[in-house]
């Protein structure tokens, strides 16, 4: 439907997607080979698009036996310079786990999607971001890094696959992108604008060895010397990634007290909230991590110097939260609000949050000025204060709101 | 190239004739392998069919996890290392994005039959154009000679001290009988290395399962029942007498299934026939 020969005007037309869909075929259409994977829910439409799809592009689909499997296949196409890709949700991402340090250690690039769903175990299949460690802290063994990726919507979410595949073949390293199950099945009107990373003859893929020495793909190494060697190289490519692969999105952050960091759909709850916030006369801005590894702990780092306070919002118990503090390194408080098992905050949950961190900074300075006027913005995120008792219903605990709200038994705003 | 020439020198009369040389497919180096492996062999073997065939320029091989995990190092081939046992999922990848290439698996018994169960039953029930080398020794190696899914009922491992008890630990597994009852499987057989007639049979297998991928076949594989003298806890002349003993008997050799030539599958001493092949 969308083939390479569609017209610009064709392609640059806006059509109602599905998440799974829009990026299954921006995926194609940035000249992905071969696709694995195995069914899960909330990522099935994805493996039911290359189904169709790859096969009428002549291209390679296989529903492999398992997870394990799919990234498997995927490693041996990706060992051979093919451009692959392979979709899960948070189960089945686990599998893939130990073939992503190996895939790693031996350099291989492969772009893998997670629509992350609510754990742990087999949880649930709603909207979570509750695999942020999972995806930016590890997955495997090992000392190593995974480029991750965060759309917060459909559009960009289409625009960061074609990003996937060039960060992975220029690095050689798996890439992640990381959307929630909402991004995945909700639909939006998308543009139709595609991108194919330009292709590369690769030194290192497995060809066949003709007219030249025979290459291995591997990440062993029994000698300590050569393997931490191998390490040292693998850290510094890190920082190059770090260097030139970090991004961030900062909206409405030009005259702003108080920062709300969000990523994916709770950046996008954040947005609402914060409009609601300006009007109330809140001067709150987003800060929103498009990689989630790199990290922008720098760009966060600088603006915390100019704020009263950070709210963190996720779709989990507060896992990036902590990228935060240690970016923020106490310059500012940082509050989290976040909600779990495949619910989604709402705009007046978070603005709730803000104006608790708020009222919370205003008492602080309050309080500063009152017993030391030369004193600056306070560095602990927790003043002196006598804690709220759990279940002192009236009074919430502007740091763990999410917490106080469950000893209330549920009674949500 | 260095040639091992032997030749009646001492004596000075005959010129010296060229019997036994190293296939150019074989790396000139020395062996991790204890004394006695049959990795060595079957290696050996390989390079002179991948020789023979001219196979070398177009194969892309899977190293397992195991004794095995540097074939890289002997065989002059491109080579990627899978993960433990996913060497079938590796080569299915390879396969389906590189159709001109030749596809070679190279496991041991733990790796494909325990941690790789999955992966080699699938890649043989979508008949997948690969050539699985499946060296069976019946025990762990490199870790220390544990308990293997092949081991024999009664073998003392380091994981089994007190001998192999099938009412606890169940009973060796005939995988590639398994893997002979899909229809995918084109070729299954098993050969030894006890001795130097089963050597030779053992390479016309090896050549006869690469001729089938060339040929267009599905999935092949070739099981090789090995030793390991040092994870036996014998000399390497006792594990060979083990191998053609109790080994063989536990592991009948011979044709399992060959369903691309059409061949009947060969009467193989205490061998239950393999399924019917529905195609057939």
């Amino acid at each position: 439907m969308m083939g390479p020969g569609h017209s610009e005007a064709a392609r640059r037309s806006r059509v109602l997607m599905k998440g799974n869909e829009a990026i299954a075929e921006a995926a194609i259409q940035a000249g992905c080979d071969a696709y694995f994977g195995y069914p899960i829910t909330p990522q099935a439409e994805l493996l039911e698009w290359m189904a169709r799809r790859m096969p009428e592009m002549g291209r390679v689909f296989i529903q492999a036996e398992s997870e394990l499997a799919a990234i498997n296949m995927a490693l041996g196409a990706a060992a051979t310079g093919a451009r692959v890709m392979v979709s899960s949700s948070s189960p089945g991402i686990s599998l893939m786990a130990e073939a992503m340090s190996y895939m790693a250690g031996s350099g291989t690039p492969v772009v893998l999607v997670n629509i992350m769903r609510a754990g742990p175990g087999l949880g649930g299949i709603g909207p979570s971001q509750s695999d942020y460690f999972q995806a930016t802290k590890g997955h495997g063994h090992g000392d190593y890094r995974v480029p991750v990726l965060a759309p917060a919507s459909i559009g960009e979410a289409m625009e960061l696959m074609a990003d996937s595949f060039e960060i992975a073949e220029r690095y050689r390293t798996p890439v992640m992108l990381v959307a929630d199950g909402i991004l995945g099945q909700a639909m939006e009107p998308v543009e139709l604008r595609f991108r194919t990373p330009e292709r590369h003859a690769f030194d290192w893929a497995l060809t066949g060895a003709v007219g030249r020495p025979a290459r291995i793909i591997k990440s062993i190494d029994l000698d300590p010397d050569v393997l931490e060697k191998r390490n040292v190289a693998l850290q510094h490519k890190y920082r190059e990634i770090a260097r030139h692969e970090t991004r961030w999105e900062a909206w409405q952050m030009d005259d702003a007290d108080f920062a709300i960091v969000a990523y994916g759909t709770a950046a996008r709850v954040a947005r609402s909230a914060i409009t609601e916030a300006r009007s109330r006369g809140i001067k709150v801005g987003l800060f929103r991590p498009i990689t989630l590894w790199p990290f922008p702990e720098r760009e966060l780092a600088r603006l915390s110097r100019h704020l009263d306070g950070i709210l963190t919002v996720e779709l989990s118990s507060g896992q990036m939260v902590e990228d935060v503090r240690l970016a923020v390194e106490g310059r500012c408080p940082v509050a989290f609000h976040g909600r779990m098992g495949g619910l989604v905050p709402t705009p007046r949950e978070v603005g709730g949050a803000l104006k608790a961190l708020a009222a919370k900074a205003e008492r602080t300075k309050a309080a500063g000025h009152a017993t030391s006027p030369a004193a600056t913005r306070p560095v602990d995120a927790r003043p002196a204060m006598p804690k709220p008792h759990p279940h002192a219903s009236s009074e919430r605990s502007e740091l763990e709101p999410w917490v106080h709200e469950r000893s209330r038994g549920g009674d949500r705003p | 190239m260095t040639l091992n020439t032997t030749g009646p020198a001492s004596h000075g009369a005959a010129p010296a004739r060229l019997i036994y040389a190293r296939p150019p497919v074989l790396r000139d180096r020395s062996t991790h392998y204890c004394p006695g492996c049959g990795h060595g062999v079957v290696h050996r073997l390989l390079a002179e069919v991948m020789t023979e065939l001219k196979l070398a320029p177009h194969t892309i091989a899977v190293a397992p996890v195991g004794c095995a995990v540097f074939a890289y190092d002997y065989l002059d081939v491109d080579f990627v290392e899978a993960p433990h046992g996913r060497a079938p999922a590796v080569a299915t990848g390879i396969r389906r994005v590189r159709p001109e290439a030749f596809v070679l698996t190279y496991q041991g018994d733990g790796d494909l039959a325990a941690i790789g169960t999955a992966e080699i039953v699938h890649a043989a029930a979508r008949g997948e154009r690969i050539t699985a080398i499946f060296v069976n020794n019946g025990i762990y190696g490199m870790t220390g000679g544990q308990m293997a899914p092949t081991t024999l009922l009664g073998q003392r491992t380091t994981s089994s001290p007190t001998g192999r008890d099938a009412a606890l630990m169940g009973y060796p597994i005939r995988i590639t009988e398994m893997l002979a009852q899909l229809p995918g499987v084109s070729y299954a057989t098993r050969g030894t290395l006890a001795d130097a007639a089963s050597i030779g049979k053992l390479k016309a297998m090896i050549r006869r399962a690469c001729e089938i991928q060339l040929e267009g076949g599905g999935f092949s594989i070739v099981e090789v029942l090995s030793n390991c003298p040092v994870g036996w806890g014998m000399t390497p002349q006792q594990s060979l007498e083990h191998l053609k003993g109790p080994v063989v008997e536990a592991f009948p050799v011979g044709l399992i299934v060959d369903r691309w030539t059409g061949q009947k599958p060969a009467a193989t001493t205490g061998c239950p026939e393999p399924a019917r092949d529905p195609e057939a």
